[in-house]
């Protein structure tokens, strides 16, 4: 798997930019490297539908961000309390850190999966819902409250925003 | 090197941006690189070695499937993670608008 290790690299390093350039418009675009990457690596992984998915959001992303970047600066204040930030910081990425190591070691081993549920979906899933394509099936048949409580969340995460931007009615 | 220990320090990455900036965008920037790094770890739990992707094929039976079950999830995850993408940059907006600055030590008064 050396070249999914290589593009893993590659979103690390744009996530680093990203989080490192101090003009906002270039760490945008730096997340969306990080995004395309991270649809290529979707299909390394054997996950068509979640590369297109990936793809088509990463650029919405980056738009909407652009967006709420362009044309405004950045006023950066050095003064406030650096220094218990910076040790607050530390100590959540450290034991973090610390967890996650103990918790990797319980994981399945990279490539050999625990498919209990999905063995039951790959033999059977044809036959039963009549999709090719098991993903779907899954999201539409197996798991479609899922996909129903997705729908609302996108109704009402649209109602807001058209709330939040308005611009009849505000008061001044 | 470990697929899932790169994984984690993405997370790693993406947590420490959330944590340590002070800047609105660079906050959503941090929450952004964490949940693809979330998406990512879900794939990566439901890969097989020299798997095949889930679909069915006419006229042949394929036995080494990788997951479709974290495939799926994750489908739904994403589209979720651009409508909170969204609603939060449209907060940020109308902060900026507010308050003529993103950093968030400056933005204490509470108007409504």
């Amino acid at each position: 798997m050396l070249d999914l290790q290589i593009l893993l690299i590659f979103m690390i390093v744009g996530a680093l930019v990203a989080v490192r350039t101090k003009d906002l418009l270039s760490s945008v675009i730096a997340v969306g490297t990080v995004g395309l990457g991270l649809s290529l690596a979707f299909l390394i992984l054997k996950a068509p539908d979640l590369a297109i998915a990936q793809l088509v959001v990463e650029i919405l992303c980056v738009i909407i961000l652009i967006r709420a970047t362009i044309k405004k600066d950045l006023p950066f204040s050095a003064s406030g309390r650096w220094f218990f930030n910076t040790l607050v910081t530390l100590i959540f990425l450290a034991v973090f850190l610390i967890y996650g190591y103990f918790c990797m070691k319980d994981l399945p081993q990279f490539g050999e999966p625990i498919m209990r549920v999905a063995q039951n979906f790959i033999s059977n899933g044809l036959r039963q819902t009549g999709a090719a394509n098991l993903v779907t099936a899954v999201v539409l048949d197996y798991r479609a409250y899922d996909t129903l409580g997705e729908a609302t969340i996108l109704f009402t995460a649209v109602v807001s925003v058209l709330a939040v931007m308005r611009r009849i009615g505000r008061k001044k | 090197m470990s697929v899932y220990f790169l994984c984690l320090v993405l997370f790693s990455i993406g947590l420490y941006c959330i944590l340590r900036k002070r800047n609105l965008i660079k906050i959503i920037i941090g929450i952004i690189i964490t949940e693809y790094a979330v998406n990512l770890f879900f794939v990566l739990i439901g890969y097989r070695m020299h798997g095949r992707a889930p679909i069915h094929a006419p006229d042949q039976e394929v036995l080494n499937m990788v997951d479709p079950l974290p495939q799926a999830l994750v489908l739904t995850a994403i589209v979720i993670g651009l409508a909170v993408t969204a609603l939060i940059a449209s907060i940020a907006i109308r902060v900026y608008e507010k308050y003529g600055t993103f950093d968030i030590t400056k933005i204490r008064k509470l108007k409504g």
